[in-house]
């Protein structure tokens, strides 16, 4: 469904390439995990999926087809059909990546503003059923709260319904609970297994913590210097990492889980 | 409601403060005015009883008191060199200053929000405008007024510089006459307007948020228009307010380059002629005037930004 | 990446020309500028009278680059005075904070909100108009405020930066980790601050005279001559011409040297 074929990217402030030849696939209901150190390159591989490269600061090269459609070289016209859409993006810092002065309900449905031409009551409906996917409890309220009034957990699920309200193919997740307290960690990530569980959506989920991604993906792929070191089955890669790179990160995770991760 | 109230009364303390400082100030320097309005020649007994008649023989704040009752009541003293009740006297020139200034306010806005916004997603001849800007806010409004009575009054005789029609007889003669002087006091304003303008929205573009409006489909315009001007608001709107503080200031100059009877020129002879009473009246109708603009932007960022609703200024 | 920054150095160009003019101006002009007939009355600019004579015949170059040295000397003093008093203002309030800070900032907050140009008119009429150094008392005063916000706010900064800290665990003084540790830090902030408040120093001072409450002849400031000069629209443009060029030309290089320190720290960053 997601083909990433031989991506470069560049940035001009930089001598190093970001991204030095990565190709990658997603198929349709996958969860892959995508991890790295940061710098890795893993968070470019995600911005180059949805779109939301600095085309004039870097270079890049390779394709990108979600279900045929190329993007990385696609115009801005057709990208923009895409992003939202079909692209949800959920991003580390719900505080800051939600506009401090819109209240939190046009922002779920905004997507739907873009894209579709439903009327208020009809966006507000949907927002209010993507809100309750997202199990924020109170939706009539949260709907007319500023994210400065709701904690980062209630924040990050409203980012979740944000992204999912338009029933995306694919859900990109930066992060999405790196910035949360552990409790939230955890309920966030079975919040994702549901949501993929019940719509089938694809999702790149991005992180340097072996752990989470272990327990949420189907396929891991392991980033360093902008190459893709390991890929496979999740299960697989923990018991059998063949680089040593892959061998290093598993060894840095605290012990109990390594030895649970031993056979 | 409570921070409506609370911003409220911070103003009206300020200006009490400023008054006071204006009145106790003034008072101290103007030494006597019985002296000077009776001359070095009066004798003590006249000297005496005119101080008397006037009050000057009572302690400060007695007298500070009294001058802000009557100043409430509307009676803002009399001016020693025309003899005449201050706020008879410039009643007329503050309704002209006003319009001089409101007039190269809206200019103001007018030009340098959408020149701001357009300039801050604009990448090429960045050096060129920013020269252009910096150019723009060395040129005194002074300078620019003798340069367009030059061109436009002695060069085009477009109006007479110096004769200010009357608006009673001539209004849009006047109108125009005033928007010449408008527009000499708004050049370094705009320079500066659009500048913060253009360095604020582009703060704004780089933040998070606006790239979660990129990935949601939004074009440049939209997010734009729906996210990134709202936050760009307050700064500039606390700009503004300065600005319109510093465009009745700007005006004592402007005033006296184009010969226009307001505020300003009142002020500049009261000061030359020692005419206390009067110059203390005008600095404290400008003072209320700058703690008014600032009172009004605070309570209108409180409005767009829901964050300062809650814990108040601080 | 390494890129000229061509706005310090067309401000330091600029800046350095007029400034070498005016140094040139406190010994030799080419006529004296008070001298009446120094050549025929309005005379238009040529090349023994570059920017022509007034109603006097007198030398309008002369009288310029006497009066730019006197607006640019009053606002150097002015600058002196604001700079000094408002940095050190800040620099102590800022360090050591406490209710003293706390009253002084909200005092200032109230003060900066006022034009400088009426509160300058302020001082100048408790003080006497039309004397130098009354003028730049007035508006040397009126600078402490915004140079104490500006020094406080670099100095509030840098007080529990790391360094700072170490340096007063090893028992150095607060003169010492103010002058030596935190001045040289603060001078991104505090070198742009200072182009600004020169800027305003010349526009403020010029617009005093052109109002003639400022500096009065024989002092005569660029702004009083504009003045003179505005009488003279119709017969001698260029006396005003000449006169608001140097002004526009003082202020523009100097605040292109402003930019051009911004960028330079920018850029470090």
């Amino acid at each position: 469904m997601l083909e990433i074929r031989d991506l470069h990217v560049k940035f001009h402030s930089r001598n190093r390439e970001a991204v030095a030849g990565v190709s990658l696939s997603i198929r349709e209901g996958e969860i892959v995990g995508l991890v790295g150190e940061s710098g890795s390159g893993k968070s470019v591989t995600a911005m180059s999926v949805a779109g939301l490269l600095p085309r004039k600061q870097c270079a890049y090269s390779g394709e990108i087809f979600l279900d045929g459609a190329e993007l990385l070289h696609a115009d801005r016209g057709t990208l923009r059909k895409i992003q939202g859409r079909d692209i949800g993006v959920v991003f580390q810092e719900p505080m800051s990546a939600l506009d401090p002065l819109m209240k939190i309900g046009p922002q779920v449905e905004e997507v739907l503003r873009v894209h579709t031409k439903l009327g208020r009551e009809e966006r507000r409906r949907r927002a209010m059923e993507a809100m309750a996917a997202a199990e924020l409890p109170e939706a009539e309220t949260v709907y007319e709260k500023y994210p400065h009034q709701l904690s980062g957990g209630m924040l990050q699920r409203a980012m979740i319904a944000a992204a999912v309200i338009a029933s995306p193919k694919l859900l990109l997740l930066d992060e999405p609970t790196t910035a949360l307290d552990v409790t939230i960690q955890a309920q966030i990530q079975e919040l994702l297994k549901k949501l993929n569980r019940e719509s089938g959506v694809s999702m790149l989920f991005i992180s340097h913590d072996l752990n989470v991604v272990r327990k949420l993906c189907g396929r891991v792929a392991v980033m360093q210097r902008g190459l893709l070191v390991e890929e496979g089955e999740a299960q697989e890669v923990f018991r059998h990492p063949r680089h040593p790179y892959t061998r290093r990160l598993i060894a840095a995770i605290p012990t109990r889980e390594r030895k649970e991760a031993e056979p | 409601m409570k921070y409506v109230c609370r911003r409220v009364l911070a103003g009206l303390v300020t200006m009490l403060m400023v008054s006071f400082l204006t009145f106790s100030a003034f008072s101290l320097i103007s030494g006597d005015t019985a002296t000077a309005m009776l001359g070095t020649t009066a004798t003590p007994e006249r000297l005496a009883a005119l101080r008397a008649e006037l009050g000057l023989d009572r302690p400060l704040p007695v007298r500070y008191g009294e001058w802000l009752r009557d100043c409430l009541r509307g009676d803002l003293g009399v001016s020693t060199s025309y003899r005449q009740p201050v706020q008879e006297l410039l009643a007329p020139k503050i309704r002209l200053t006003l319009c001089l200034s409101l007039m190269s306010f809206l200019l103001i806005t007018a030009v340098s929000i959408p020149l701001g916004v357009w300039s801050a997603g604009l990448r090429r001849l960045e050096g060129a405008r920013t020269a252009l800007n910096q150019l723009g806010m060395a040129v005194p409004p002074f300078f620019t007024g003798i340069l367009l009575s030059w061109v436009f009054g002695v060069g085009l005789k477009w109006f007479t510089p110096g004769q200010f029609p009357d608006a009673g007889q001539d209004l849009a003669g006047a109108a125009a006459y005033l928007l010449f002087a408008a527009v000499s006091l708004s050049v370094p304003r705009i320079a500066m307007t659009v500048r913060m303008l253009r360095s604020t929205v582009q703060e704004e573009l780089g933040k998070d948020y606006v790239r979660t409006a990129i990935a949601r489909g939004n074009d440049r315009g939209q997010v734009l228009r729906r996210h990134v001007l709202k936050n760009a608001l307050s700064p500039v709107i606390t700009f503004l307010a300065q600005t319109m503080a510093e465009l009745v200031a700007g005006s004592i100059v402007v005033e006296q380059v184009f010969v226009i009877p307001g505020l300003g020129r009142m002020l500049v002879t009261s000061i030359s002629n020692r005419d206390y009473p009067v110059v203390q009246a005008i600095v404290v109708i400008l003072a209320f005037w700058v703690v008014l603009a600032g009172t009004a932007a605070d309570l209108i960022n409180q409005r767009i930004d829901p964050r300062l609703r809650l814990g108040g200024a601080a | 990446m390494k890129r000229r920054n061509w706005f310090l150095v067309a401000g330091l160009l600029l800046t350095g020309l007029l400034a070498a003019l005016l140094l040139l101006g406190l010994f030799w002009t080419p006529y004296d500028p008070n001298a009446m007939a120094a050549g025929p009355k309005f005379d238009p600019p040529s090349l023994s009278h570059w920017m022509g004579t007034d109603n006097f015949g007198r030398d309008i170059f002369s009288r310029v680059l006497k009066g730019a040295g006197a607006t640019a000397s009053i606002a150097l003093a002015t600058l002196a005075i604001g700079a000094a008093c408002g940095c050190l203002t800040g620099a102590l309030t800022g360090y050591f904070g406490g209710p003293v800070d706390e009253l002084l900032m909200r005092l200032n907050d109230a003060l900066t909100a006022f034009p400088s140009i009426l509160l300058a008119l302020v001082v100048i009429s408790v003080l006497e108009p039309g004397k130098k150094a009354n003028v730049i008392l007035a508006l040397g005063v009126v600078f402490i405020p915004s140079f104490a916000r500006v020094s406080r706010t670099a100095f509030a900064s840098l007080r529990d930066v790391n360094y700072i800290k170490s340096a007063r665990l090893m028992g150095a003084s607060g003169a010492r980790i103010l002058g030596v540790h935190m001045l040289p830090n603060t001078a991104p902030v505090l070198l742009p601050a200072l182009t600004i408040g020169f800027n305003n120093a010349v526009l403020a001072e010029a617009s005093m005279s052109f109002l003639g409450i400022g500096v009065t002849p024989p002092d005569a400031s660029l702004g009083y001559m504009l003045s003179e000069a505005q009488g003279m629209l119709f017969a001698a443009p260029w006396y005003a011409g000449g006169t608001g060029l140097v002004i526009v030309w003082m202020v523009f290089g100097v605040g292109l040297i402003g930019e051009g320190l911004r960028r330079r720290d920018k850029g470090a960053l």
